[in-house]
């Protein structure tokens, strides 16, 4: 909301600068987004002009030669450019002297040849905004000419730009924040511009008002005027509209305007003359149409809350009139409208149509009803100054305005829940300023309710306004004294974190992807048709079909993090994420377990003055940086081959994560299809449960006895079938070994003609060592040929010797 | 015998000092004192020598012998020390050349790294910390955590929808109502995670971070608030931070407040001269919305835990963006790096 400082301190005036007004509001409660300066240094030479005679200079086509009024016995000669300019037009003048905003003094000066004595002005020239379409033309009723101009245009304004929180309503008119104001700095609040009535209650001669739905339009109010004949908008009027954004258009839709701005309070106002018959507030039905004031014919949907006449719809309530019943310039009786409509409807409406406005701003939020009598009062003063006439005798009133009611507010509980130490006077006194009526009964305040305020209904709520005016700053600052003792990690949080630590500790960076991703990534990935990971959650109202599911597997935005860091030159890419997938589950949320995977694309390892080029990441690189983790967390795993690979993967480079025994992800080389799919070069991948680590990882660790004696070494290669695999033979040797053989690791593989197409060489190598005492060679020797004697019967292993 | 014996000591230690190599030293321990030497022979042959003389004549030589290897011994030691030096400068090798086998760098993520910061400077403070699902009931979302019915944060326009009832949370909040569920006071617990919101623009991603934080106990106060989210800006921003409150509104808080953090990039407002860019001239910097929580949440929740009753505890509530505090800390300029995972910008913060 745009308030003009000069405006708010009609009513409260603290004796401060627009800054320390700001700060005020600010440390208060009510955010101030803005201090905008408008108009310029000094107006004396700025002038309401009236232009006599434009014509074309001799000299230059773009050019005009206008004659002035501007109050002088003679009328100026002012050379202006502006396309816009005509005979008739009330303009704004700067005659010389005069200083504009930016600096520069206006001078009699030759324009090609003639003299040309002031400058006609537009809007951003006089520092009123941006406007520079052409010149700034007034209102007719602006002059007379030789008027200050800074009588009619705010050239002396600050305008306070603030951000009225929801719960807030009573402060969307000037007064509001003028109270506010008042109860945190002291200053004296004026009398508030609706207290003296020139209207009358009881009934209206003239129109009848029923309200169907009392919900929708907790009040409806109305008020007529007669005899309204020429009339001018009061110039400080026009300004402070000017100022909060607002156009004078024409006395009657200035006082609706300037009611608002004060009071908050919108107001509609009819041509009581078009009004067909009485008006009946009540719900749309399918199929209606209204012709509204800006020329457009709406379509209404059912239950739309509307005003409607005789001849049907008249007006959109609280969002848009209706043409029907618009005021003109023949207007003589005009309705004048005050009603308190349903803010979640309205905001549903004005969102439909695309009509927000000032108007329906206010009322989405819920005005109090008490706003409507407020701003009928206020109205009817107006009238009264502008065009000279009184309301007619009797107002309608559908609704009530409400009942104060009483809060009780206990000394202890303002003083526990806000940590301090406030004597009553602190706590009377915010409460007071902001219109609450405080009565104390011992410890106990009975605090009433200003009827504006439908936002304090309990003890909490007061004590918000105790803490927000005695000022925050003066609180203490303490720690509770109290703890639960809970100050730890819990045992998923800490694994978590040693996944993470250990991810990067194998060399890869951290990335943060979406949850969100395409339905097409199922295609991309080569998910089969019945793929359970094609089963996503789907969001209703996605940004965009590109995010308009959740990831089943953290693949997707790792795929499309290392395809943008590859487009980008990137040589290495290294990402993992650990972070949850979403599965829908049966009860409609969703299951969400934590996984962590990676993409490893380039070298696999750095490359160096040792190492130029070394191999490219394969399946056994991944494998290496799950080692990594796995190890760190001693879990015990395995990679094992698997008979349907995962479609995404190289069928004969990849394989399934055991963990403890049970599948808990999967890894390989990416599938070239894939790549491709993505530009990647080749690369690989891995995803795990974290869950499965978290289980398999023991919460403690145990010290197993280290033997004194010395270990002896020794290797053994063997020729076996390619389908026979490494882990095959470790296991056999792990099993025959024992006890002497301490750890067992392969050292080589070899392929070669010699061996045959079918066969291959694994090198093995043993440590044997025994607990008790020392192993003699002959003795490792025997373990060494049970093991290859093992070998051979079991998987026909010949000794390469 | 002895006049020999004399003369060759003084003959051989010459030769030593005049030596410039071990290999002169060698040779010289094998001509003198080498199995068929002079010396040697001497001592051979003192038991054939007439006993009177045999006593100073072997004593004699015996010391000469005993000098000799001495001196031979303690050049050859020096020469072996200059050898080797000389041996290692031919091994010199250029140590400006990195290490290997070179490790791959590495690093966390920066919003990793500053959730896991903000959750040290919690845990220090004796808070536990509680997770909670994404896609949520919003009954937990927007309903116990006193939402009037109609607020516009519910609409469809502001909130990702899974289906009438389910949503994806827009805030962590949902977590303080799971977690009064089934843990009766004291409660000390933050809540970090990621929360959803309809927005993109050049400051709001559909997806971001928060965490949240909940103490509840008897008479938690709002000074209790503010000496909390003191420490906790000391902590993260630095030790001569101070923080102010200004007045807001949340609808599960009540009182509620604005948490501003002192500038960190100036003085008073003014940088270098000019208006500080970070603070818009200020002097402080908004960081997170805060408040004692609304009775009404503690009575969404006190049916099933009825120790949460407000007449008995009270307490307060914060939650606060990890992107916004990760930005400004770091002086990351825009919210899109942080998504974008450029290695680039990755390894600036490793
Ligand atoms: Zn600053």
């Amino acid at each position: 909301m745009k308030v003009p400082l000069s405006l708010l301190l009609e009513f409260c005036d603290p004796g401060l600068s627009a800054e320390e007004i700001s700060s005020v509001l600010a440390l208060s409660g009510t955010e101030v987004e803005r201090v905008t300066r408008l108009g310029v240094e000094d107006s004396s030479n700025f002038v309401v002009g009236v232009v006599l005679t434009a014509d074309q200079h001799p000299d230059a086509d773009r050019l005009k030669v206008c004659t002035v009024d501007v109050g002088a016995p003679e009328p100026a000669t002012i050379v202006c450019g502006a396309p816009n300019v005509g005979a008739g037009q009330t303009v704004a003048v700067a005659l010389p002297g005069a200083v504009m905003p930016v600096g520069m003094m206006i001078k009699k000066a030759k324009l090609r040849g003639v003299e040309s004595s002031g400058m006609i002005c537009a809007e951003d020239e006089l520092g009123l905004g941006k406007g520079h379409q052409g010149i700034l033309v007034l209102a007719e009723t602006a002059g007379p000419a030789g008027r200050a101009l800074g009588e009619v245009l705010p050239l002396d304004e600050t305008v306070l730009e603030l951000e009225i929180t929801p719960n807030r309503p009573d402060c969307l008119g000037v007064y509001g924040v003028a109270r506010e104001l008042h109860a945190a700095t002291g200053a004296e609040l004026k009398s508030a511009p609706w207290e003296n009535d020139l209207g009358s209650a009881g009934a209206l001669d003239g129109i009848k008002v029923s309200v169907q739905d009392s919900e929708q339009c907790r009040i409806f109010t109305a008020r007529i005027y007669e005899g309204l004949s020429a009339a001018v908008t009061p110039p400080a009027i026009a300004a402070h509209l000017t100022a909060a954004g607002m156009r004078p258009i024409s006395p009657v839709v200035d006082i609706t305007n300037y009611v608002m701005l004060v009071v908050g309070e919108p107001l509609h106002v009819f041509d009581l003359d078009k009004i067909d018959g009485d008006l009946t507030v009540r719900a749309a039905a399918a199929g209606e149409t209204v012709a509204t004031l800006d020329g457009e014919s709406r379509d209404l949907v059912e239950g739309e809350t509307i005003i409607a006449d005789a001849g049907g719809p008249t007006s959109i309530a609280g969002v848009m009139g209706g043409a029907r019943s618009e005021v003109g310039p023949d207007t003589t009786r005009v309705l004048l409208e005050a009603a308190t409509w349903h803010g979640p409807s309205i905001n549903q409406t004005s969102a439909r149509l695309g009509l927000r406005s000032e108007a329906s701003g206010r009322f989405e939020k819920g005005l109090a009803p008490v706003f409507a009598s407020r701003g009928q009062a206020f109205a009817s003063q107006l009238f009264g100054e502008i065009y000279g006439v009184a309301p007619a005798a009797g107002t309608v009133v559908v609704g009530a305005v409400g009942e104060a009611h009483t809060i009780k507010l206990s000394h202890a509980k303002v003083n526990s829940l806000m940590g301090s130490e406030l004597t009553a006077e602190r706590i009377t006194g915010p409460l007071e300023r902001l219109g609450f009526t405080v009565s104390v009964d011992g410890d106990v305040f009975s605090v009433e309710v200003p009827l504006d305020r439908l936002d304090v209904a309990r003890d909490v709520d007061l004590i918000e306004e105790i803490a927000r005016i005695d000022g925050l700053e003066k609180l203490g600052a303490t720690l509770p004294t109290s703890s639960t003792g809970g100050g730890r990690l819990t045992r998923q949080q800490k694994i978590r974190r040693q996944v993470q630590d250990a991810l990067v500790s194998s060399g890869c960076f951290e990335a943060a992807g979406w949850s969100f991703c395409a339905p097409g990534l199922s295609d991309r990935l080569r998910l089969a048709s019945d793929d359970s990971r094609r089963n996503a959650i789907t969001l209703v109202n996605p940004m965009s079909s590109e995010e308009s599911v959740l990831r089943t597997t953290l693949l997707g935005s790792l795929l499309d993090s290392a395809a943008r860091n590859a487009a980008r030159g990137a040589a290495v890419i290294r990402l993992f994420e650990t972070g949850p997938v979403y599965l829908p589950s049966e009860d409609g949320l969703s299951d969400e377990p934590q996984r962590f995977g990676a993409v490893l694309c380039g070298p696999s390892t750095r490359p160096d003055w040792r190492n130029a080029s070394p191999s490219t990441v394969d399946v056994h690189a991944a494998i290496g940086v799950i080692g990594q983790v796995l190890d760190s967390l001693h879990c015990e795993w395995r990679i094992v081959p698997v008979a349907e690979p995962e479609p995404f993967l190289h069928p004969g480079r990849s394989g399934v994560i055991e963990i403890a025994g049970r599948p808990a992800g999967w890894v390989g080389d990416l599938h070239p299809l894939v790549s491709t799919e993505w530009g990647l070069d080749g690369g690989v991948a891995f995803e795990v449960d974290l869950n499965a680590v978290i289980s398999a990882s023991p919460e403690v660790l145990h010290y197993s006895p280290v033997s004194a004696h010395p270990m002896v070494g020794q290797d053994l290669a063997v020729v076996v079938d390619a389908a026979v695999s490494a882990a095959e033979l470790i296991e056999i040797a792990e099993e025959v070994g024992s006890p002497e053989l301490e750890s067992v690791s392969v050292f080589d593989i070899y392929r070669g003609k010699q061996l045959g197409e079918n066969s291959v060489s694994v090198g093995l190598r043993f440590a044997f060592r025994a607990d008790d005492r020392t192993l003699t060679e002959e003795e490792a020797t025997a373990v060494r040929q049970r093991i290859l004697e093992a070998l051979q019967d079991r998987k026909g292993a010949q000794s390469r010797g | 015998m002895l006049e020999r014996i004399s003369q060759i000591v003084d003959e051989v230690k010459a030769a030593v000092v005049a030596a410039t190599t071990s290999a002169e030293l060698e040779e010289l321990r094998i001509k003198w004192l080498g199995r068929k030497a002079e010396l040697p022979n001497i001592l051979r042959g003192v038991k054939d020598l007439d006993p009177s003389e045999r006593g100073p004549a072997g004593k004699a030589a015996n010391e000469a012998r005993v000098e000799l290897e001495g001196a031979i011994d303690t050049k050859m030691a020096s020469f072996a020390g200059a050898e080797l030096e000389l041996r290692l400068v031919e091994d010199a090798v250029d140590i400006t050349l990195p290490g290997h086998p070179q490790q791959f760098p590495g690093g966390l993520h920066l919003l990793t790294q500053t959730m896991r910061e903000i959750e040290d400077v919690f845990l220090g403070l004796g808070y536990g910390i509680a997770e909670g699902p994404e896609v949520e009931l919003v009954a937990y979302n927007f309903d116990a955590l006193n939402h009037a019915p109609h607020h516009p944060a519910r609409s469809p326009s502001d909130t990702f929808y899974v289906g009438d009832s389910v949503l994806l949370r827009t805030h962590t909040s949902p977590v303080q109502v799971r977690t009064m569920l089934v843990t009766p006071p004291p409660l000390y617990v933050i809540v970090p995670g990621r929360v959803y919101r309809r927005d993109d623009d050049a400051t709001h991603t559909p997806q971001f971070h928060q965490i949240e934080g909940l103490a509840v106990d008897e008479g938690i106060s709002l000074a209790d608030l503010k000496g909390t989210l003191l420490a906790f800006a000391k902590a993260i921003f630095g030790d001569e931070r101070e923080i102010r409150l200004r007045p807001h509104f949340f609808p599960f808080t009540e009182p509620s407040v604005e948490v501003d953090v002192s500038c960190f990039a100036c003085n008073q407002g003014v940088a270098d001269g000019d208006r500080c860019g970070l603070c818009k001239g200020t002097a402080w910097i908004e960081i997170l919305g805060a408040g004692m929580v609304d009775p009404n949440v503690f009575a969404s929740v006190s049916g099933e835990q009825p120790a949460y009753d407000p007449g008995k505890v009270q307490g307060f509530a914060f939650g606060l963006g990890i992107e916004r505090i990760a930005m400004l800390k770091h002086s990351v300029p825009d919210l899109r790096l942080l998504y974008d995972n450029d290695i680039r910008f990755l390894e600036q913060f490793a």
